[in-house]
């Protein structure tokens, strides 16, 4: 389960954060759409811990062991390779020796990049860097992903290539929350769907039969409202 | 009456109440006989310093608080206290030299007592910038309170160091563990002086911290 | 306890793994001593003042110089790819994270150290066979209280503007203690005048290490975390 309740969060006299709740249950997949300011990426660092929200609470069972963050940013180091920065990862999550070495090679053969495992991380390219910052999210197994803005950078192949896995890990039985500011992405990868401005759910439904066009049309009515 | 008009008074009260110290030891209070007239400026040289050292365990204290309790009071009288004691440290690190001139014969020496002010000094200023470059004030508040924790914990440590080394500078004679060995009127007009700066410490942090909440109102932080 | 240091060890071993790969930080620090060292030989006059009273003065001034590089670097590294962000949503504890750094830089600082000192015997032509093992004690005491106190603060720099610069104003005030403790203990080592006199700047230095790396240990929760 992911509890989110009441959050308020203001940086200065930016509202960030103005009661949003919420909850998720296994294999739901939560997509915000929102523009950009609207408190998406708060949000999910409130979930993640990395915020203490001003008000309210945020809960995910099993804590930070639960959670796996995909960000625009990869978290690796560019001169360690790519299985060196998993295997330091997967120590941080409490994973054995022997584990580690074992989830590193799977999700490394599950991306398709086994073959590139002994290359510094400063050698990739922006979509492999973004596929071994997936690799390193899967590395010990999270039953909640959080997705800030993954699609930002992406070509389109690689774009293409990043749903069919999301998609693949929501057929997983896993939680996910997605936040992006564009509405043509990952609309369809949703159970339910919330737009966010200025800090608020204006909208916050499930999918139901919408298809993802109906729901891009409704976002821009939502937001051209005012 | 709002905070800053009391604290305005106070202040007042304050400055007022320091011009009859200085007519008390200028006019009323023997003349020193080893130092000679120099010695007057004791009468707010070691209020000074008190304070100068007291606001800082103040903000320390302030701090401890401010991160348990989020409570932004905390932190505001931490801001003004620090500000306050800048202004006290700098009274001590120019009454000292004036001091200095006439009885050691030199403005400024690497005395352990004046390096320990000049330290207390460069703390203020650091917790003042750190204060200043960051963007998001609850950030910028806890921050501070950790700077300021560890500024209170080093008070110790510069003031120990009074103890520890041979010094240039007169051993405290009033706050020492055993009695206080000056004449009565001395002692009066020092505790007088004390009472005093004591007075403004209150007056000017009240007046900051009042200008801290009409700032956060005004921006609506 | 042990899965705090054992996670203080990873971050430290990564550090360490990362210094290694690239040598940038760690040769800029030893070449910068080297030429610290040179420049106090231009800066003094031979036949003012003996290289012997000058000494301690030149060995701790070398020594916090270069200290301060390394705490730059420290949490510097952790800005790549927003790995700290990373290290923050995972289940690493802060207490680990700031031992694992206070680990690392202490490990960092004692290579420069361990170089420095034999440039300055050879430098300085100072006799410290019979006094080696006080002096690298001391050495060890003091550099120990003001890279703690260094590790916290370069914690808290890091979303500022001039975080460099603003690092080495607040460590100042804080670096004077050890330093003054440090060279006291130098000077009389250098001149053999017994141990007994430089006690109390001993426990004066040992007094500092306690004080500080708890506090920092404490502190530390409170710098990471937006």
């Amino acid at each position: 389960m992911l509890l989110a309740e009441g959050l308020h969060h203001a940086f200065g006299r930016v509202v960030a954060l103005d009661g949003v709740s919420f909850s998720l249950a296994p294999g739901q997949t939560l997509a915000i759409f929102g523009p950009n300011g609207a408190g998406k990426t708060t949000l999910l660092k409130v979930l993640a811990g990395l915020i203490n929200p001003q008000a309210g609470s945020a809960r995910v069972d099993g804590g930070r062991r639960a959670i796996g963050w995909i960000g625009h940013q990869s978290h690796l180091y560019g001169h360690l390779t790519v299985r060196e920065n998993l295997l330091f990862w997967g120590s941080l999550y409490g994973l054995s020796a022997a584990r580690r070495a074992a989830r590193a090679a799977e999700v490394l053969a599950r991306l398709d990049m086994s073959d590139r495992a002994g290359e510094p991380v400063w050698s990739l390219s922006r979509g492999l860097l973004q596929r071994a910052a997936i690799a390193k999210a899967l590395l010990h197994d999270p039953a909640v992903l959080l997705l800030d803005e993954p699609f930002t950078g992406l070509d389109l192949a690689a774009a293409g290539q990043l749903r069919v896995l999301l998609g693949e890990l929501h057929d997983g039985g896993r939680m996910m929350v997605l936040a992006t500011h564009n509405v043509d992405e990952g609309a369809e990868l949703a159970t339910d769907v919330a737009f966010q401005r200025r800090g608020r759910f204006v909208h916050f439904a499930p999918r139901g039969t919408r298809s993802a066009a109906e729901i891009a049309a409704a976002y821009r009515r939502a937001m051209a409202d005012g | 009456m709002s905070l800053l008009h009391r604290g305005r008074w106070i202040t007042l009260l304050g400055l007022a109440l320091l011009a009859g110290v200085y007519v008390r030891a200028l006019a009323f209070t023997p003349v020193e006989r080893l130092q000679g007239p120099a010695q007057k400026i004791y009468y707010l040289h070691v209020p000074a310093a008190i304070w100068a050292e007291t606001a800082m365990v103040l903000v320390g204290l302030g701090s401890i608080f401010y991160l348990f309790l989020k409570d932004r009071r905390l932190d505001r009288f931490a801001a003004a206290s620090a500000e306050v004691g800048t202004v006290f440290a700098a009274i001590v690190l120019t009454t000292g030299p004036i001091w200095g001139k006439p009885i050691w014969g030199t403005w400024w020496t690497w005395d352990a007592r004046l390096t320990s002010t000049l330290l207390l000094f460069f703390l203020y200023i650091g917790y003042l910038l750190l204060r200043g470059a960051v963007r998001d004030p609850a950030l910028g508040a806890r921050y501070a309170a950790v700077l300021g924790i560890c500024g209170m914990c080093l008070v110790p440590f510069i003031h120990l160091s009074v103890y520890l080394f041979r010094t240039l500078h007169p051993q405290p004679i009033i706050l020492k563990p055993s009695a206080p060995s000056l004449p009565g009127s001395m002692l009066a007009t020092w505790l007088f002086s004390l009472g005093v700066f004591t007075l403004l410490y209150v007056g000017f942090v009240t007046q900051r911290y009042a200008l801290s909440l009409l700032w956060e109102e005004r921006n609506g932080a | 306890m042990a899965e705090l240091l054992r996670q203080a060890w990873a971050v430290a071993r990564k550090d360490l793994l990362l210094e290694f790969r690239t040598r940038t930080a760690i040769v800029s620090a030893v070449v910068f001593t080297a030429l610290v060292l040179t420049v106090f030989n231009f800066g003094r006059d031979p036949t003012a003042v003996s290289a012997l009273d000058l000494a301690p003065t030149i060995l701790w001034v070398t020594f916090t110089f270069a200290a301060m590089l390394a705490l730059n670097r420290a949490f510097q590294l952790e800005l790549e790819n927003q790995a700290l962000e990373g290290l923050l949503v995972s289940p690493l504890s802060r207490t680990s994270l700031y031992w694992g750094k206070l680990l690392a830089n202490l490990a960092f600082v004692a290579v420069v150290e361990s170089v420095g000192l034999p440039l300055f015997v050879l430098f300085f032509n100072v006799p410290v066979g019979r006094v080696l093992l006080p002096l690298v004690a001391v050495i060890a005491l003091a550099t120990v209280g003001f890279v703690a106190v260094g590790t916290l603060f370069s914690a808290l720099v890091i979303r500022t503007r001039f975080a460099e610069l603003l690092l080495v104003v607040l460590l100042l005030p804080f670096l004077v203690r050890p330093l003054i403790g440090a060279v006291q203990v130098t000077a009389r080592l250098f001149g053999d005048r017994p141990l007994s006199e430089a006690v109390g700047y001993l426990k004066l230095l040992a007094a500092y290490d306690i004080v500080f790396v708890s506090l920092a240990s404490f502190l530390f929760r409170f710098t990471v975390d937006e």
